[in-house]
């Protein structure tokens, strides 16, 4: 594009006038608008111009909005006929100005964080006891009426959760039992007390790590699937079919995953706590020279059945509050993909974070009882 | 413009696909013009979105070759097919719409990756091409869960056009909308059409949207394209899908349309 001076200002077009070009063409339309003050009128030749698209149409539309906004008239000349329809629909658009947020104050609005983040914890607490309650709810109607429960959402949960975590549960608390025992065998070994490491290694499985472990890896592999299968179901308006058509989404989805975790949980506690005595012992004879039958021996003085209640005790409180955690979680989703990541994130965290604090709870309750 | 029938913006020859042991669509052949709006018809699972996606790239085909704008993907380095994507739109048949992006942010999705543009252009090109597709300014803030159905059509189109592309696929532009909003939408298609130049190819099922916009339908039956041309060859062809579809219950609001300068040939009862 170039300028001439002829008493008014005369620009000539010329080239692609599209998309690929607007990058270039931009300074250069912005370079004649700021002539617009020292020339009152002026013309544009469109008569050269090989190419012209809605990037094009908007920039032409751009600098004669601008000239006639400071005070000078311009004319644009001889645009091909078939281009005239697009300039006139180009015409049209973009003249309500767009509203833009007023700015806010940085400091307020860390303020407003902190008070929104805070009020969310009063939130969450609600939003937990709500569906605590919807599943006591239905499950004193199941109680009431057994033929109500639905039997086969059930054990096909119970087939995933429980049965199908089997291998990878085994596996990670027997590795978890090895690296305990190393442990022990390693540090107990400077001052003599080797036979310590069998106590050591029963002790911590049967009433911590084995529940502990095997509640954060549900949380992570069960709780996060469940959020996400209800989340997803909320976007596709699924569970508002079910409600609309007359059936609870807690009775119908809710109540069977939660029952399912609640079972499926103790029975992997008890197969990763045995895993992880096995991994133990292995360690023990492999590494610390400790032969299977002392370490059976020594284990059956070092342990009692308490040890291994107490464990087991926790287990279903623990997928309780798991389920309750992911399915709360699943309902809160909203429409975008963004907030299914997110709810699913949170149920992890939130779950990870309430087994930690049951198993606090749980410590001081069996310190106290004499457990 | 170049001779339409020598050079057409599509050229689909001898395309089979299938899915294991079915076939979908059977040595297809098809041209679509520059510059014009194709109808395709055909029954629930005929292949219609199997041909459109197959065009597209996204699904593989077993044999045959698909030309567009004059570039064979199957030949043409990753480069070449790079740029064939900028030269078209798609509107999906559920709009496809990135939920965590508002409708303005839609739009301009494709301009911030393939044109360097200014933060200033890319936001009035992008509210134009919203306000083209009879959107207002207010509604671009909005997020894809906030809209309506034919809202989100029509930020999907907005979004197809945002590169101004030479061709638009459209999957089913108008199910799913109201009677009136189908027609507006319509109207909407061929307005842009005329002023962009387009060449659209349109999937569709609504048979007032083949009367009054499409320049000729293609009608598919049996993995194949058995009638392409104008509304008359429709209604001319003897295949019982055919006669079944444009003058069955429905079609018979196409006569009305047409008034009574046509005679339908009789055929069946």
């Amino acid at each position: 594009m170039s300028a001439l001076r002829h008493g008014r200002l005369e620009l000539a077009a010329a080239g692609s006038w599209t998309a690929r070009h607007a990058k270039a063409l931009e300074p250069l339309i912005e370079a004649a608008v700021a002539q617009a003050p020292q020339a009152r009128a002026a013309a544009i030749h469109m008569g050269a111009v090989e190419a012209f698209d809605t990037y094009g149409a908007w920039l032409l539309e751009r600098l004669t909005r601008t000239w006639t906004e400071s005070g000078g008239a311009i004319e644009v000349l001889a645009l091909p006929d078939r281009y005239l329809g697009l300039l006139e629909e180009v015409h049209r658009a973009n003249r309500t100005p767009r509203a833009m947020p007023p700015a806010e104050n940085r400091m307020l609005l860390a303020l407003e964080g902190v008070g929104r983040g805070t009020a969310g914890i009063g939130r969450n607490l609600v939003v937990f006891v709500e569906m605590l309650g919807a599943i006591a709810h239905a499950l004193v109607g199941v109680v009431r009426q057994p033929q109500t429960l639905r039997i086969t959402s059930v054990v096909h949960h119970l087939d995933r959760v429980g049965w199908q975590a089997v291998p990878i549960v085994l596996l990670i608390t027997f590795l978890i039992g090895g690296i305990i025992a190393q442990q022990g065998f390693f540090h107990f070994r400077k001052f003599g007390a080797d036979e310590y490491v069998v106590d050591m290694v029963g002790i911590l499985v049967l009433r911590e790590i084995g529940v502990l472990i095997v509640a954060i890896m549900v949380a992570g592999r069960s709780g996060s699937s469940y959020t996400a299968e209800l989340g997803s179901m909320k976007m596709r308006e699924e569970i508002d079919a079910l409600r609309t058509m007359g059936f609870d989404p807690v009775d119908v989805l809710i109540l069977p995953r939660v029952l399912a975790l609640v079972i499926a949980l103790p029975m992997l506690t008890f197969l990763g706590a045995m895993s992880a005595l096995y991994g133990g012992g292995l360690v023990a004879w492999a590494y610390g020279g400790m032969s299977p039958d002392i370490f059976t021996a020594r284990l059956r003085e070092a342990i009692s059945v308490t040890h291994f209640e107490v464990g087991m005790i926790k287990a279903p409180f623990m997928a309780l509050a798991i389920g309750v955690v992911a399915c709360s979680e699943g309902l809160r989703v909203k429409g975008s993909a963004e907030s299914l990541g997110r709810q699913t994130t949170s149920s992890v965290v939130k779950s990870i974070f309430l087994v930690i604090v049951l198993d606090g709870l749980f410590a001081i309750f069996f310190a106290s009882v004499g457990m | 413009m170049q001779d339409a029938a020598a050079d057409p913006a599509i050229r689909v020859r001898d395309l089979v696909v299938g899915f294991g042991d079915h076939i979908v669509l059977d040595r297809l052949d098809l041209d679509v013009r520059r510059g014009e709006i194709l109808g395709l018809v055909g029954g629930s699972g005929s292949g219609k979105s199997v041909l459109l996606r197959t065009i597209i790239g996204l699904l593989p085909k077993r044999q045959g070759t698909i030309e567009v704008l004059g570039v064979d993907r199957d030949k043409a380095s990753e480069a070449e097919r790079r740029a064939i994507e900028r030269r078209w739109g798609i509107l999906f048949q559920q709009g496809a719409l990135f939920s965590s992006l508002t409708a303005l942010q839609n739009v301009q999705f494709p301009m911030r990756e393939y044109l360097d543009l200014s933060e200033a252009l890319m936001g009035e090109v992008a509210l134009a091409k919203l306000e083209m597709v009879g959107l207002t300014a207010a509604d671009g803030d909005k997020l894809p869960s906030e809209l309506s159905g034919g809202m989100t059509k029509r930020v999907a189109l907005a979004r197809a056009l945002a590169l101004d592309p030479e061709i638009v696929f459209l999957d089913e532009p108008t199910s799913g909308l109201d009677p009136i909003a189908a027609g507006d939408f319509d109207a909407l298609i061929a307005t842009l059409q005329a002023t962009l130049g387009l060449t659209v190819f349109m999937v569709t099922h609504d048979l007032e949207s083949l009367r009054t916009v499409c320049d000729r339908i293609a009608a598919l039956a049996d993995g194949r394209v058995i009638t392409i041309g104008t509304m008359d060859a429709m209604l001319a062809s003897q295949h019982p899908w055919m006669t079944a579809y444009f003058q069955g219950k429905r079609g018979h609001l196409l006569d009305r349309g047409r008034g009574a300068g046509h005679q339908l040939p009789q055929i069946g009862t």
